[in-house]
């Protein structure tokens, strides 16, 4: 739990960085820096573009996989990384 | 109607008596009145009528009734006198057949039955009934029916009358219709055209064989028709050339019968229902989150993870991959070419003969609705001595305010009379025909040009030739040809004790959301316009004033004695907008300007206040015009009042502090708002808080940056400075002594970083801070005499002006270049950042001083310490050497010790020698 915490911490740390929130396969939010409002759209969201994305990659070629999903928009960037239980989302405001 | 119809036919037939039955009688009578009867009277006229015309048998009657005249013996005979056997009421006598047979054999033609023979002969029944025709509804004095149907008829009317009872009674039966005659409507015709009839009879032949050969044998031969001549006639049918009737005409019928055809289905029926989900998003509870959080599982996949995550970040951090250079880079470039384009081009210069010759131009202001007008003030180019030996001269030429027009640059549009010469005037924020003017002889001056706005408009379109619109034209004004400029009194001036000793030098209007008290206290400005102004004066005070008319009505003595003075005529026709104020105006709040450490009082030149509403770029002028059609519908400013200050918000966020300029070069920030002074118990002004003597001369501009309203430009002297309120170490940026004297300054509206400074020798200074701050970017001469006064305008985006007065008295109007007016991209982020970086050096350098101070504090002190303790007697040169030798003794007996303890002793150092020297 600490040292999860740790990790967390340090990439808050980083600049820019606006919200943190770990989602569960399902798309249940476990933890998150944002109010918990945005965190429930973040992670419904992100869990279908995730999905979806892992389908494609997958479907282009079966022996690929997803590693990591950058959405840049005008005002921010959504990182997010899937795993088979849980997945990380990262927003970050990059130009300051 | 049918009643009626069977009523005429039954009445037809009546009327038509022709056979008389009494022939005889009539007979009798004829040979009576033949023989020498004259005609009776009474019944002399059917007498007469009975000889002449008893045969007449008229058409009109119909068939079976047939009229006739009847003699008096005739009459007598057959007992059918008129009016006495038979009268109106009874017409009907019953006349025996055989009695009327009787008569006319026995009288023959002479009878009056005689033209009747015939019918009396042929009448089927025994009795004829004769009716007495009073009326002569059939034109003799009888009739005589003919048939027995109708004789039944007429003799049983009653019936019919009952029918025609019964007929009203039972109106509603409906009775089929009986045929009637038919009515021909000309449709026969064409029947009669269409049916095909013979026009002529029928040929008929009748062929038949030779009696003889009836029976005989048939014998039938052959012969050919064609062979034999005659045999038979041939009628070949050939065109006949003349007859060309075409047939143009066809009567078909057609019928068009669209087809309908019915059909139906059943569909299910969709409507719209409006039907709605709600739905909660799934989450964990508590428990289940800590569990979570606390798996193996999580924090395998987030270290794993966390790397990738630290790589994306840091990416974006270091460079924005998605940012546009190219797009970007066009605008820089835009800004910086063209180096020849950054001169300020003359756009019009206004010069008027009459009333700006031999005088300067002491303010310059930009009407604020109507574009393209400018207000001038002019004032005498005399010194003070000048003015008091000519001042009989100058009472006669008046002081003037003119208005130029783009249109007319010879003519001025308006003219606003002051009684002294102004040295500075403003329009009223809220209310641009409200313009309020410090004078030279410290009277504040209000002029309402509101009848003239019209004509200054339409100057702006049509170049003034058309009369003003208005009716209310001033009285003795009439007459004036329209090319003149009229002259507009003022309409208040104040009071001349309680105002300014010295000239107004600057004047500004408090914006419209605040107002303030007695006591200078901010309260709310529940009017929504500008209804007070500050100004000030060398006689170091600063006055604030109210146009609104006092509240408390008391009145000194001589207040009491103006009214009465006051003409109750309004001679010069001037609007009495602020009569309420005229010669009667008090300032509220007398604001003194006591020296910090000395005694004394400053005086001030200009100043600025925080909150001014002056030149904001940010509200367009389309912004300040929907806010003046607001208050547009005449403000009757003598309805306003002062209100109590109970009643008022008090302002929070009012900064009451002002920076003013004075006369000895220093720039002075306190605050207006009165303390009690524990003394006296009066309100006096507080002491300023900070004073800063920076300029070589007096201070002529106090301006605040139209965009950073803490950045503050003072020019004065042969320098300017640029302040930021609350940094009160010193100015952020001090010019450098230029050769000439700056005499006015200004920001630009449009760009931060750049202000025009003007100089004494008529050239104008823009400076670009973002370009060098260390001298002017650019310097451009305007005209030969020195500049008093620089006003830039917008307006619209691509034309920026510049208005330049000079003490010639003549007014230049340059354009700003498309370089200088329009800012670079995130130039006042960078301007900005410039002025804190400056107040950072001011820190830096204040932090340095005192640094450099305790430093120097320090250096003292340890100098002090130094003199104070006792001296460390030096070592003096034999002491040394005693030093030197115990040293070298105590080497000696060292080396004796290890020589003891290595087994070489000096004896045997010999021995030693000898080998050591031997073995060399």
């Amino acid at each position: 739990m600490a040292e999860v915490e740790e990790t967390l911490k340090r990439i808050q740390g980083q600049k820019g960085v606006q919200g943190i929130i770990i989602v569960n396969a399902e798309g249940i939010p476990i933890k998150s820096t944002l109010d918990n409002s945005t965190t429930v759209q973040y992670a419904g969201q992100m869990h279908q573009l995730v999905t979806k994305a892992r389908s494609t990659v997958r479907d282009i070629d079966p022996q690929n996989d997803l590693t990591f999903l950058r959405i840049r928009s005008k005002k921010n960037e959504i990182m997010v990384a899937p795993d088979k239980e849980y997945f990380l989302i990262v927003v970050q405001n990059p130009a300051d | 109607m049918a009643d009626k119809g069977s009523l005429k036919k039954a009445k037809a037939p009546v009327a038509s008596p022709k056979g008389s039955a009494k022939r005889p009688k009539s007979t009798a009578s004829t040979a009576s009145s033949k023989t020498g009867g004259k005609p009776k009277p009474g019944s002399v006229k059917r007498e007469e009528i009975a000889s002449a015309t008893g045969s007449v048998g008229e058409l009109g009657p119909p068939q079976d009734i047939f009229p006739l005249v009847l003699t008096s013996a005739t009459q007598e005979l057959f007992e059918c006198r008129a009016d006495e056997d038979v009268t109106q009421e009874k017409p009907f006598k019953m006349l025996r057949k055989e009695e009327v047979l009787q008569d006319m054999k026995t009288r023959a033609a002479v009878s009056d039955f005689h033209p009747f023979k015939k019918l009396v002969l042929a009448y089927p029944g025994e009795e004829l009934l004769l009716v007495y025709d009073r009326d002569f509804k059939y034109g003799q004095s009888f009739y005589l029916v003919g048939t027995e149907e109708t004789k039944e008829r007429i003799l049983n009317p009653p019936e019919r009358m009952e029918e025609e009872a019964e007929e009203d009674d039972m109106f509603l039966v409906y009775k089929t219709p009986e045929p009637q005659t038919w009515v021909s409507l000309g449709s026969e015709l064409e029947i009669e055209e269409e049916s095909v009839k013979d026009s002529r009879s029928k040929l008929s032949y009748r062929i038949s064989r030779v009696r003889r050969e009836f029976g005989a044998p048939v014998q039938f031969s052959d012969r050919n028709a064609s062979v034999a001549k005659d045999g038979y006639v041939e009628c070949t049918p050939y065109q006949d050339k003349s007859f060309s009737i075409k047939q143009l005409e066809r009567d078909t019928g057609t019928q068009a019968a669209p087809p309908l055809q019915d059909s139906s289905t059943q569909t299910q029926w969709m409507y719209p229902k409006n039907a709605c989900t709600q739905y909660v998003p799934r989450e964990f509870t508590e428990q289940e989150k800590e569990d979570c959080m606390n798996s193996e599982n999580l924090k395998n996949v987030i270290n794993s993870v966390a790397l990738r995550f630290e790589v994306a970040l840091q990416q974006n951090e270091i460079m924005d991959v998605f940012f546009d250079d190219w797009g970007a880079l066009g605008e820089d470039e835009d800004a910086f070419g063209g180096k020849a384009d950054m001169h300020l081009k003359e756009y019009q210069s206004f010069t008027d003969l009459h009333f700006s010759k031999e005088k300067s131009v002491s303010c310059v202001k930009w009407h604020p609705t109507i574009s393209g007008v400018i207000a001038v003030a002019v004032t005498e180019r005399l010194s003070f001595e000048d003015r008091i030996n000519l001042s009989t001269k100058l009472l006669l030429s008046p002081s003037l305010i003119l208005f130029w027009s783009f249109s007319d640059p010879i003519n001025p549009q308006l003219r606003l009379e002051c009684p002294d010469d102004i040295y500075c005037f403003e329009f009223c924020p809220s209310d641009p025909t409200i313009i309020v003017g410090g004078c030279f002889n410290g009277q504040v001056v209000l002029w309402d040009i509101s009848m003239y706005t019209e004509r200054l408009q339409n100057s702006r379109t049509g170049g003034g030739k058309h009369a003003p619109t208005n009716t209310k034209s001033l009285s003795g004004f009439e007459h004036r040809p329209e090319s003149e400029a009229p002259i507009v009194r003022y309409c208040a001036i104040a009071a001349i004790e309680t105002g300014h000793q010295a000239p107004v030098t600057d004047v500004q209007w408090l914006p419209d959301y605040y107002e303030v008290s007695r006591t200078g206290v901010p309260l709310e400005n529940k009017n929504g316009i500008c209804v007070q102004l500050a100004t000030c004066a060398p006689d170091c005070c600063v006055l604030f004033w109210d146009i609104r008319a006092p509240r408390v009505a008391t009145q000194s003595m001589a207040d009491r004695k103006k009214p009465e003075e006051k003409p109750l005529e309004n001679p010069h026709g001037v609007p009495s907008t602020f009569k309420h104020l005229d010669l009667t105006w008090k300032p509220i709040i007398r604001v003194s300007l006591p020296k910090i450490n000395t005694s004394g009082e400053y005086s001030p030149l200009k100043f600025s206040l925080r909150d001014s509403v002056a030149e904001n770029p940010m509200l367009t002028n389309a912004d300040k015009a929907q806010n003046l059609e607001n208050t547009d519908g005449g403000i009757e400013y003598r309805v306003l009042r002062v209100p109590s200050a109970k009643h008022l918000k008090t302002l929070e966020d009012i900064s009451t502090k002002f920076f003013v300029g004075t006369e000895d070069g220093e720039l002075v920030y306190l605050d207006w708002k009165m303390e009690k002074d524990n003394d006296s118990g009066k309100m006096i002004s507080s002491k300023p808080s900070h004073r800063f003597n920076i300029h070589d001369g007096p201070v002529n501009t106090v301006q605040r940056s139209p965009f950073f309203k803490d950045i503050i430009l003072t020019v004065g002297g042969w320098t300017f400075a640029i302040w930021k309120e609350g940094v009160m170490i010193g100015p952020l940026m001090h010019s450098a002594c230029s050769q000439k004297k700056c005499t006015v300054g200004n920001w630009s509206l449009s760009r931060p970083g750049v202000f025009f400074i003007g100089k004494e020798d008529g050239s104008i200074e823009v400076w670009d801070l973002m370009e060098k701050s260390h001298e002017p970017s650019q310097i451009q001469n305007i005209t030969t005499a020195s500049i008093t006064c620089i006003k830039p305008w917008i307006v619209s985006s691509k034309q920026h002006l510049l208005a330049v007065s000079d003490e010639l008295g003549t007014l230049h109007i340059l354009e700003i270049p498309w370089t200088l007016h329009s800012p670079s991209v995130n130039e006042c982020f960078s301007t900005s950042k410039y002025f804190e970086r400056e107040v950072s050096h001011l820190e830096y350098f204040e932090e340095r001083h005192a640094f450099r101070a305790k430093e120097k504090n320090d250096m003292e002190a340890e100098e002090q310490r130094r003199k104070t303790e006792p001296i460390i007697p030096e070592k003096t040169a034999k002491q040394l050497e005693e030093e030197v030798l115990k040293e070298y003794e105590q080497y000696l007996e060292l080396e004796k010790r290890i020589l003891k303890e290595m087994g070489l002793l000096p004896e045997e150092e010999e021995k030693e020698k000898l080998p050591e020297i031997n073995s060399h």
